[in-house]
């Protein structure tokens, strides 16, 4: 006969949503524990405070309290994500300093100069673009 | 908030439940002849039929754990706080379970069930003060595991 696995059985758990687990949690009692489920039989008016708890504590685990308690692992989470983000910008720094080469001569300043008085003489993009922020009649950048 | 329409005669228990929330107004239907709603089929329980039907459960005399286990966890499931008397049947029921734990845990769902409406909570443990006197049932937060 196939032993049977714990994992099989059913299972306790916490949830909100089901309040009465299939089993009790404490599954093996205490030769106390079995005195006082014996005096959950009477009264319960005649339980103390501390009683009652310990019976509690037998059939479950986390009260709804324990269990719907938040935890500080965002902090976590949100710390990790930018430690890693400030990583890649390291990264990048890097490999533009040691990796790449060289950006393209079209990039100086006297290029890009020359490139943009070109740009204006052709009319480009004139209603609402480049050209249109240049004031051809006093000869610089509209304010 | 009842959402159900006017019934005609009373309809056997039935899986559409409508919404019975106890903390707010328990609004009586009012019964008119003829009933044109366009209802997925049958007709709708009213919450009186609702709350019958599961006081009835409740009140089983020999229930047994499973069906006590069942029928919270499902009556939890619903989109409500179940009423007082529910509650009372279900209190009860543990009681012939010999079941403290259990009659502990079902007041914390009621109190997390009623999510953000802080007054549900008061007027049900208010509503079930004289069967938790007689029966000897403490509240959590009489225990003190209402709090971390």
């Amino acid at each position: 006969v196939a032993k049977v696995e714990e994992y099989s059985l059913p299972s306790y758990f916490d949830r909100r949503e089901s309040p009465l687990p299939d089993i009790r949690f404490v599954k093996h009692l205490t030769p106390e524990q079995q005195s006082l489920k014996a005096k959950e039989k009477g009264s319960w008016v005649a339980l103390s405070n501390e009683e009652k708890v310990e019976l509690y504590r037998i059939s479950f685990n986390q009260s709804f309290a324990e269990m719907n308690k938040g935890s500080s692992e965002w902090k976590s989470v949100l710390g990790g994500i930018l430690f890693f983000m400030g990583f890649t910008g390291f990264v990048v720094l890097w490999q533009k300093h040691f990796m790449y080469g060289e950006i393209p001569h079209t990039f100086s300043e006297d290029w890009i100069a020359r490139q943009s008085q070109r740009m204006l003489d052709m009319r480009i993009n004139p209603v609402e673009g480049f050209s249109s922020k240049w004031d051809y009649d006093k000869k610089e950048w509209k304010k | 908030m009842d959402v159900s329409g006017p019934d005609t005669a009373a309809s056997p228990p039935a899986e559409n439940e409508s919404p019975s929330e106890s903390g707010q107004e328990t609004s009586s239907i009012p019964e008119a002849p003829v009933a044109t709603r366009c209802y997925s089929h049958g007709k709708q329980e009213t919450d009186e039929e609702f709350d019958a039907r599961w006081v009835t459960y409740f009140n089983k005399p020999d229930i047994d754990a499973w069906e006590l286990r069942k029928g919270m966890n499902t009556l939890i499931g619903y989109d409500l706080v179940p009423e007082p008397k529910i509650l009372d049947a279900a209190l009860r029921a543990c009681r012939r379970l010999n079941d403290l734990a259990s009659a502990i845990r079902i007041l914390e769902a009621v109190k997390d069930k009623a999510g953000p409406h802080k007054e549900i909570y008061p007027y049900v443990i208010q509503e079930l003060q004289p069967t938790l006197n007689e029966l000897g049932i403490s509240t959590p937060e009489e225990l003190g595991i209402d709090k971390v």
